[in-house]
């Protein structure tokens, strides 16, 4: 809860810090400080030591899954604030706004990942949403994040309808917003409960882009500025994802055996899709865009298998999906050139930057020792768990070793080509440290899974 | 009147607003059919906390505050609305200055 009301309040002060003051560093330092304030305030209530205790009205729980998930999100955004900062100047005039954008979208990441009511979930959706809609068309001059701000619109508010309309749907079953073991009133047909969770199921896999929901992402992924592809796919999705997991887990947990299947059905389709697509990319940031409809796809396990392995496994998977893609992103947004041989050579002219890259790109295809393995194993542990569903484990390990083809490409194009004509970026001392820190993270997280989650049962 | 009535009409709103979205190249013609998606929700809302409220009055509860809160929701949907209305503008306009229409067919261009 103190998170929620110190990220609304530097929101605010974001906005005011874009008149008083002039220089861009300073306003940088501000949200820097800002977003470390709020991860500590955030440990300090996960130690039960809030500042503040506020009646919620039980429209908020903030359990230890909320709050770990929280503290994952905000060192995310710490360590993305910390690197991809500096390169939002390229992206237009307005700095401190988007800092401010950025802090109100936490709000919203807040209410997602807490919510015990259907108004919380629909407001947090909503204020993830509108922000990200002003951050994907923030070039203004550029076509291509004018078009991407308005397809991501058009889309998000039309399965925002979608979602409206189930939890109207849901209200009518049950007479009340609470998620809280909600049960189906004697009068009404159990059809309006189908019917409404199918809309939240449809409007809530739209917003994570699981196939065939997906048709959106490749090119408002591609479109947004990088540095905003970054935090879009990354951040909000995994807030997406705990808000999904906990909608399903508490209002529904108790007609998981009718959309079992339906959850299956659609997390073969993610990774197929996903995958398959990805191989034929020629830009790394359209490579990037699918990739993270795969990792959605196996994000999806979670869901699919609802149990206790299944939520270490989305908190793991949140937090190794997003520290590595961070990374990419942010050396992707100082490349010149952004298809694959834009990387080319990379490992001669930035070794750091390129070694820390591979470490990245391992983790993301799941390879032993590192966070993207680990967190991998524990969603398919917790799918196994479920019986026959055997088959869907299998594709699942078959799409991963797809999926290395592609990230490999990027590897191979570092170490094994010639550096080309065009000059190489330029990597600042601070960025090369950084990166290498994230990297760090990512081995250790992958070798001490514990070390995140113990927190979760302490 | 019976609540079948009620469903039924913001049903066939939200379907025309549905129909709308996906057959109309005007953007400004598809976002007026999202906000009447989003006033059909808000007319089946009203219907059903006025029918939560019925049906705890005939349970002899004279003093219950049974579907308040969906009255509330249709609040909180017209804020979120006219944010999304004050967003979703801005962008259109953005889109118009660059390229002198708002229509859809336009945005095929980055599926390159």
């Amino acid at each position: 809860m103190n998170a929620l009301i110190l990220s609304a309040v530097l929101g605010v002060i974001m906005m005011f810090s874009s008149f008083l003051l002039k220089q861009k560093p300073a306003v940088r330092a501000v949200a820097i400080s800002g977003i470390v304030l709020v991860l500590l305030v955030n440990l300090l209530e996960m130690t039960s030591q809030p500042f503040l205790t506020v009646d919620t009205r039980g429209l908020l729980v903030f359990d230890h899954f909320a709050l770990v998930f929280n503290t994952v999100i905000f060192a995310a955004v710490l360590l993305y604030f910390l690197l991809s900062a500096p390169d939002m100047e390229k992206v237009g005039g307005s700095y401190a706004e988007y800092f401010a954008l950025i802090f109100f979208i936490l709000c919203g990441v807040t209410l997602v990942t807490s919510f015990t009511s259907l108004l919380t979930l629909f407001l947090g959706i909503e204020i993830i949403s509108i922000p990200l809609y002003i951050l994907t068309g923030s070039d203004k001059r550029n076509l291509k994040s004018n078009e991407a701000a308005l397809k991501y619109f058009l889309m998000g508010s039309f399965s925002t309808g979608l979602m409206l309309m189930g939890i109207a749907l849901l209200y009518g079953a049950w007479g009340t917003f609470s998620t809280e073991a909600p049960a189906l009133l004697a009068s009404m047909p159990p059809v309006l409960v189908v019917a409404g969770m199918s809309l939240v199921f449809f409007a809530m896999a739209f917003k994570v882009s699981a196939a065939p929901f997906h048709f959106w992402t490749p090119d408002v992924y591609d479109g947004a500025p990088t540095v905003f592809t970054s935090f879009m796919a990354t951040v909000v999705k995994g807030a997406v994802f705990a808000g999904f997991i906990r909608l399903f887990d508490h209002a529904f947990g108790a007609q998981q055996p009718q959309w079992q299947f339906w959850v299956a059905v659609i997390t073969v389709v993610t990774l197929f899709v996903g995958n398959i697509t990805a191989v034929f990319q020629q830009s790394v940031k359209r490579m990037l865009a699918y990739s993270s409809i795969a990792q959605a796809g196996f994000m999806l396990f979670a869901l699919y298998a609802m149990n206790a392995a299944g939520k270490e496994g989305i908190l793991l998977y949140t937090a190794a999906y997003s520290f590595a893609s961070i990374g990419i992103f942010a050396v992707l947004a100082r490349m010149n050139d952004y298809t694959f041989d834009g990387f080319n050579g990379l490992a001669r002219t930035a070794p750091l930057v390129a070694g820390a890259l591979t470490v990245f790109l391992l983790s993301l295809a799941g390879i032993p020792l590192t966070a993207g393995f680990i967190a991998k194993f524990y969603m398919l542990k917790a799918a196994l768990t479920t019986p026959g569903s055997t088959w869907l484990v299998i594709f699942a390990v078959l799409m991963a070793a797809v999926s290395v083809y592609y990230y490999f490409r990027v590897i191979r194009a570092m170490y094994f080509r010639e550096p080309g004509e065009s000059p190489a970026p330029v990597f600042p001392g601070f960025f090369k440290w950084t990166l290498a820190l994230l990297a760090l993270l990512v081995i250790l997280l992958g070798v001490f899974p514990e070390l995140l989650l113990g927190r979760l049962y302490f | 009147m019976p609540i079948n009535y009620y469903i039924l009409l913001s049903l066939a709103l939200f379907t025309i607003g549905i129909v709308g979205v996906l057959t109309r190249r005007n953007a400004i013609i598809i976002f007026m059919c999202i906000e009447l998606m989003l006033n059909a929700v808000n007319l089946l809302l009203v219907a059903f906390s006025k029918m939560h409220l019925n049906a705890a009055i005939l349970a002899n509860d004279a003093a219950s505050t049974a579907g308040t809160d969906g009255q509330l929701f249709v609040f909180f949907i017209m804020v979120v609305a006219a944010a999304e209305v004050s967003v979703g503008l801005a962008i259109i306009v953005m889109m118009y200055r660059n390229i002198h229409s708002v229509d859809v067919n336009f945005l095929n261009r980055l599926k390159h």
